[in-house]
């Protein structure tokens, strides 16, 4: 069960043979080093700890450093844990690109764009309200309950607030090439977060 | 644009003639029926065109029994086989969207003078693709590297005859390397 951590670097199209258009995330996968094993004994669990992106020594703290160290593997930006490979690597080994093959099918995790504080409409798909004959519930989220019993609303009522800005993860999208060169992985579809985003790439099913 | 994507984009870009709105084009395009390929003309005036690199279309505008007819195609896909240049239009606007609302004479774009001879645009992709010619190096010499020192001490008359080939094509030349190397085993 592969996984790996990438960087979204965009999307773009390519031609199929038969002139349709595909749309296609491009994403430079790799290559990470995987910097601590979790063992269920130790830990509880069963992951590996893989690092990404490389940097400057002078970016990261000493505790970090100490810890890349202790795994031998160059300085990096990012860690995440995976399950999903637990149990067949060792620490210092290096995944890559190629780890996925054309044609698999993976999911993405990432942290999405934000997108600021959202009324309902746009942050939980609601309705709106009539705009022309006198009303004034355009936008509005309508009722958030009954009146005097309970004198509250009761938590968990959808409303207005921050949206955006968290992980969400991308089922089902499928692995159009590998470019192992390159550390390129072109996936069908679109990924969450923006440009430049670290995301994690995790066989689907 | 991240570079990375502008030469993924650049790899599909294929050769077209220059044309511009106005212009009368005979567009190539295969159709599939069923099993069967068959190549179709669309031929008149280019409405606009739009978008940049890979993503751009061409619009040509046609009368087919009385009826305007238009039609937008990729101008990198694939499926156009060739783009013809009939003739040069004389106009003064990107857009062309004044001739949907004429019919008749009053729909003509008047041709230009001294637009000269067309030139002849073969089909085929832009930037030869590359990335395969490398990886044919790379195995040639990969494959060969045991035996590289034997291929230049050795077939060091063979050596002329690969340069002499390796100007036209990449690929042509880097076989007779692989070929020249299995004679000097």
């Amino acid at each position: 069960m592969p996984a790996i951590l990438a960087r979204k670097l965009g999307m773009t199209q390519r031609f199929l043979d038969d002139g349709r258009v595909e749309r296609v995330t491009v994403l430079e996968a790799g290559p990470c080093h995987v910097t601590a094993i979790r063992t269920a004994d130790r830990d509880g669990y069963d992951a590996v700890q893989l690092g990404f992106g490389a940097v400057r020594e002078k970016r990261l703290t000493r505790g970090e450093l100490g810890h890349l160290k202790k795994a031998g593997v160059p300085p990096v930006r990012h860690l995440a844990e995976f399950r999903d490979e637990a149990g067949e690597l060792q620490v210092g080994d290096e995944v890559r690109c190629d780890v996925f093959e054309p044609g698999q099918t993976v999911k993405v995790s990432g942290i999405s764009k934000g997108k600021g504080f959202q009324g309902t409409i746009k942050r939980h798909n609601f309705s709106r309200g009539p705009v022309t004959h006198g009303s004034h519930n355009v936008r509005a989220p309508g009722s958030i309950g009954a009146s005097a019993t309970p004198s509250r609303v009761f938590k968990g009522i959808r409303g207005p607030g921050r949206m955006g800005g968290k992980r969400v993860t991308q089922k089902g999208l499928e692995v159009v090439e590998v470019i192992p060169d390159q550390n390129l992985l072109l996936l069908r579809g679109s990924v969450p977060g923006p440009r430049k985003g670290t995301v994690e790439v995790r066989t689907d099913g | 644009m991240s570079t990375v994507i502008d030469n993924l984009e650049r790899a599909q870009l294929r050769r077209v003639p220059s044309f511009q709105p106005g212009d009368r084009l005979r567009v190539h395009f295969q159709v599939v029926e069923g099993n069967r390929r068959r190549t179709q003309v669309f031929e008149g005036v280019v409405l606009k065109r739009q978008g940049h690199g890979v993503r751009e279309t061409f619009t040509v505008r046609k009368q087919s029994f009385g009826v305007g007819v238009e039609r937008t195609f990729p101008l990198h896909s694939p499926k156009i086989e060739r783009i013809e240049v009939a003739a040069r239009g004389d106009v003064r606007r990107a857009k062309l969207y004044y001739l949907r609302g004429r019919v008749g004479k009053r729909a003509r774009v008047r041709e230009r003078r001294g637009a000269g001879a067309e030139e002849v645009v073969e089909g085929g992709l832009l930037h030869a693709p590359v990335e395969p010619a490398e990886a044919v190096d790379a195995d040639g010499v990969s494959a060969a590297e045991g035996e590289a020192v034997d291929a230049d001490g050795v077939s060091a008359a063979d050596a002329p005859e690969s340069t002499g080939e390796a100007p036209p094509v990449e690929e042509p030349a880097a076989e007779a390397g692989t070929s020249d190397d299995e004679p000097a085993e």
